[in-house]
Parts: C-alpha cells; structure tokens; sequence
C-alpha cells in the first residue's frame, strides 16, 4: 500500500482559503442568480448588443493579430539578443502590465492624438485621424495586451532548449530559418498560450479604451463600455452583457486549459 | 578534407589553446575529463562559438581566422555535428530530421527525402522514417542524428560525446555500426569522448586534453599502453609511477624501488596493469624482486574480478578473483603483501 500524505490544513490557512474563494466565486454567483433569464433572449438579440459584441470580438482579434506580428519578434530579441540594455528593454515592455489602463490612454491621445506628437503629423501627411475611431480601439487594445503575449513567449523560448537552433545552425540554417523552422515550432504551445491571454485582455479592455477612444456605439463602444453605461440606464441590460462576457471568458480559459496550457506543461 | 585547427579561447581563469590536425578519412579522438575545453573545441571548429585567436582550415577553405578577421559562419560550413543527446527537432519526423540539411542548403523536398530515406537504410532504422523523434529509443535516435549529420557529403564531422547517453548495451552495438560508417566516411572525424573506450575502439589517433592543453597524442594503442598522466592511466587501468632510471632498477619519486627488465636512466614512468599484480597474506617465500607491504584502501567489483586500490610505498592497483579476495579475507586497511614480475612492468621515458 502506499503511504499517503497527511492531508489535513491548519485552520490559520484553511480559513483565509475559503474565504478567498468565496470572495471570487460570489460575485460570478451572483451575476448568475440575478441574471433576467426570460429576458435573455430578447435582450440578446437586440442591435445594439450584437453591434458591441461584434466589435468587441473584431478589434479583440485583430489586437491580438497585431501583438503575435509584433510581440513574438520583440521577445525573441528579448530572450536570445545580446544587445545592450535588454533588462531596460524588458521593463520598459512590462511598464503596461502594471500602469492603470485610463493613464495608458491618455499617454496614446498625447501622441497620437490630433496635436500630440505623431497624430499631428499623420493629421497633416495622409489626413488620417486615430482617436475615436476602430483604429484607436485596436491601438488602445494592443497596447494594454501586448505585454501579456511578449511575457509568455519569451518565457517559452527561455525554457525551449537553445541547443536546438546549434543543431540547426550545422545543418546549414541561418538565423532566419531556423527561427522559422526550428525555433518557433518549439515555442508554438507559448505562442497560442500568449495568445489567448492577449485576446482575452483585450476583450476586457476599459479604461484605455474610453479615453482614447471614447464610447460610440457601432465604432467604438465595445462590450465592456456597453456594460457600463447599460448599468446607469437599465441595469437588467448590463447583467445580461455582462453574462455573455463571462461566458466568452469561461470558454477561452476551457481551451486554455485543454489546448495549451496542458500541452505547454509537458513540453516544458 | 583534411582539417588544421589552432585555437585559443580564455574561459574564465583557464585558456583553451588546443591544435589538431586530421588527414582525410582519420578519426582523431579528443579524449578528455569534463570541462578540459573539448566541448569549446568543438564549437569553435562547428562555428558555434568564435575564438579568441587562432585559425581553423579545412582542405583548402580558411573556416577561422581571427588575425585576418575572418569568421565563416557556422550554416556556411559544410560539417555535420552529433551531439550527446541527438537533439532531432521535435516537432519533425525523422526523416523530415535529416533530410533538413539538404532543405536549408537548396535541394527539393523530394530529392532530399529520397536522399534522407536512403540515409535511415544505411544506419539500420529505415522502419522508423515516419516517426517522431520522440518514438524513438535513445539508439535509434543516435543512428537518425548520425544520418542527418552525414547525409550532406560534409567536409568535417564532428561527433560530441557520441555514445555517452546510451545505456551500455546499445553502446556497444552503435559503437560497433559508428566504426563502420566512420570507416565509409572520407572527410575529417574530430570525436570527443570522456570514454577511453569509445577513443581506443573508433579513433585512428588520440590526443588527450587536459585543463585546455594537449598532455600527450598518439595512436590509442600507445596512448593506452604508456599513459603519461594520472588521468590517462585511471581511465586504461594503470598504477602510473612517476621515478628515476637507475639501470635496472627505478627509484620512485614517492620513495620505493621498482625492478624492471630493461636498463633505463633519467626520468621515467613506471606502469603497472592491475592483473599482473599479486596479493599474499604473507610475504611470499621465494626472492621475487617487486614485493611490497600495503594496505587496502577500496575494493569494487570489477566484472569477473574486485579491482583493489593499494597504498603504501608503492600504490597499485591489483584485479584479484572474486575467490581470492574472500580466501585472503580483505577489507579496507587489510594489511598484504603485493608483487609484480619485473618482466611485467611497463618503462618509458618522461
């Protein structure tokens, strides 16, 4: 027979625990008692809810299209370069992560805006005006989630075994194929991972959204806007928007975890 | 093609300054203790890593040269390399494996499949083509690397530590098919092995490499036979005595007279082989010129025999029957007397 741990929890920790789980789960909880069920469909089906929800989910894709384009190179500089000031790079990258979504979008409108730094040249070359528009949404968007891809992939290109791209350099590829075809299959399961996180931060995105873009429905009122003002006006709406969200995210930690995260593990 | 390498590399507190020379068709061993400076050796001719001077020419192509600031990337060589653990690209089948080389240097899918397909028949795992590397066991993903590293004709082969993650049953029989296709192969072999067993069975010639110098070169027969350092006559089994020729007698530099056969004079090693040499409880009756009072120190099995560490005046090594260490009842600090034929002992100048 084999021996089993003992299992019990010290009451100092078992305590706190739950409590933490309960703070975490009741809320969702309750989203679901209080949720207008009959209401459900008729809610749903209305115009505006499908424009938001559509736009919610096009500009989410195309921010994470963007951040895998622009992010899996820039954490492959950071894990493998030996440039100068990598750690300041790499901070530099981080600085999203932690700063508040309201301040990100005011620092896009200083510079793209239609006097900041860049917007007023793009305004006066190719006439092209960024805030408020889907562009501003996408921009903002991928601003705040990049990170969460550029993190993920450079940690699986950390963990992936450098040795394989030495293999691969006496095979005759050069830098660029063996990125191609040795390194980036590798880190793939970190990729799809970083991915998921990205679109799902970006689906969630508020603060540097509505200030960089602001709140129009049909080009830039994405769900999370929605749900808020829908709470001032009608607040059965915004439980009913706020239950599609919770289902859109429960769906993308599922195939997280059947997809990726598993798979990312055992590679690792 | 031939290869002519001069290196040198500071690692730390240590400089590697290692020079080779391989002919066509030879296999130089590069025998050595972890972290002598084989391994950098290695990447220095497989342009994984740049020296801090010296120069690396193959037939007549200059690969290095760090006076002239040349520094032939390592995709621009024509080498094929194996490492210690394969590395096969997981995520390929095994023939997409080798036929990757010949992919990165132009050929067409389909001429450097069939090219790689003919490859796994000649190392023996043809059935496998369709795998993933990891179906395979550790042998069969050695004899697939070794065919992604020969596939493209290469000028120079490098093999790292080849054998060495194999467990030794498959060692013997890899080790037995490496020879024959290292004797099919006519470019230039660098192995490096910490296993003087692969370096006596595959090498044609041997330099031994120590704290990143070369300590001593020759064929692995001679190499074997007169060891000119503890870490050499430890791998082949030999008691090194370092002494001074005085006729036929040497006197130990740790004290203590050995009698040989030949006449000698100056610095000199004496090497003794752990069979030639006899216990007793006693000392043994007779007049025997080599007998000497010592101590156990460690015993190990040794396939049929216990390998017995003496010291004493003179320290040893002595194989004994499993037999005869229980009739002499031996354990560690045992007292017993050691002899040798004079006949057997190896001398050769320092």
């Amino acid at each position: 027979m084999r021996g089993r741990r003992e299992a019990g929890v010290p009451a100092p920790l078992l305590v706190p625990a739950l409590l933490a789980v309960a703070f975490l789960v009741l809320p969702l909880l309750g989203l679901l008692v209080r949720a207008p069920w009959s209401e459900l469909w008729p809610q749903l089906s209305s115009p505006a809810v499908g424009q938001a929800l559509r736009l919610s989910l096009v500009s989410a894709t195309a921010a994470t299209l963007v951040s895998v384009v622009l992010g899996v190179p820039l954490a492959w500089v950071l894990a493998r370069s030996r440039i100068r000031g990598r750690s300041v790079l790499r901070a530099l990258v981080t600085v999203p992560l932690v700063l508040p979504p309201v301040v990100g979008g005011v620092a896009l409108f200083l510079v793209l805006g239609r006097q900041g730094l860049v917007g007023a040249w793009l305004d006066e070359a190719f006439g092209l005006t960024i805030p408020f528009t889907t562009t501003a949404v996408v921009i903002a968007e991928t601003f705040v989630a990049m990170p969460f891809l550029v993190i993920s992939v450079e940690g699986a290109l950390r963990a992936a075994d450098a040795r394989f791209e030495d293999a691969a350099a006496t095979l005759g590829a050069d830098r660029w194929t063996t990125f191609r075809r040795v390194t980036l299959p590798l880190v793939a399961p970190g990729v799809a991972a970083g991915a998921v996180l990205c679109w799902a931060r970006a689906l969630g995105e508020f603060g540097a959204t509505i200030t960089f873009a602001g709140n129009f429905p049909g080009t830039t009122q994405t769900m999370p806007l929605a749900v808020y003002l829908a709470l001032q006006r009608d607040p059965q709406a915004a439980v009913v928007l706020s239950l599609v969200l919770l289902a859109v995210s429960l769906a993308t930690l599922l195939l997280l975890r059947d997809r990726w995260l598993s798979r990312a593990g055992a590679a690792a | 093609m031939s290869l002519a390498a001069s290196v040198a590399v500071a690692r730390g507190p240590m400089t590697v300054g290692l020079d080779v020379a391989v002919a066509d068709g030879e296999v130089l061993a590069v025998l050595g203790p972890n972290g002598a400076g084989k391994s950098t050796l290695l990447r220095v001719l497989a342009g994984l890593l740049r020296p801090d001077d010296g120069r690396v020419v193959v037939g007549t192509d200059v690969w290095v040269d760090v006076a002239a600031g040349v520094h032939l990337p390592a995709h621009e060589r024509r080498l094929g390399m194996v490492f210690q653990d394969h590395l096969l690209f997981p995520h390929l089948s095994v023939t997409d494996n080798v036929a990757f080389g010949l992919r990165t240097r132009g050929v067409r899918r389909g001429p450097a499949r069939a090219a790689a397909r003919e490859w796994l028949a000649r190392v023996g795992v043809a059935d496998l083509a369709d795998r993933r590397p990891g179906q395979l066991s550790g042998g069969q993903a050695q004899r697939a690397a070794l065919a992604r590293a020969l596939v493209g004709d290469p000028a120079l082969l490098l093999l790292d530590e080849p054998l060495s993650a194999l467990d030794a049953r498959t060692r013997l029989t890899v080790r037995a098919e490496l020879r024959r296709h290292l004797a099919d192969y006519g470019g230039s072999t660098v192995l490096v092995t910490h296993d003087p067993v692969d370096a006596m069975a595959l090498a044609d010639r041997v330099v031994v490499v120590e704290e990143g110098r070369v300590v001593q070169a020759g064929t692995p027969a001679d190499v074997s036979r007169h060891p000119r350092t503890d870490y050499v006559a430890r791998l082949v089994g030999l008691a090194l005595l370092p002494g001074t020729g005085e006729g036929g007698t040497v006197r130990l530099e740790g004290g203590g007279r050995v009698a040989v056969a030949e006449q000698t004079a100056g610095p000199v090693f004496v090497a003794v082989r752990p069979e030639s040499v006899a216990l007793y409880p006693s000392r043994p009756d007779g007049s025997p010129r080599n007998v000497w009072p010592a101590r156990l120190v460690a015993a190990t099995p040794h396939g049929s025999t216990v390998r017995c560490e003496l010291a004493g005046e003179v320290p040893l090594i002595a194989d004994v029957t499993a037999t005869a260490f229980a009739e002499l009842g031996l354990a560690p600090g045992t007292p017993v007397w050691a002899s040798v034929k004079a006949s057997e002992v190896a001398v050769y100048d320092r």
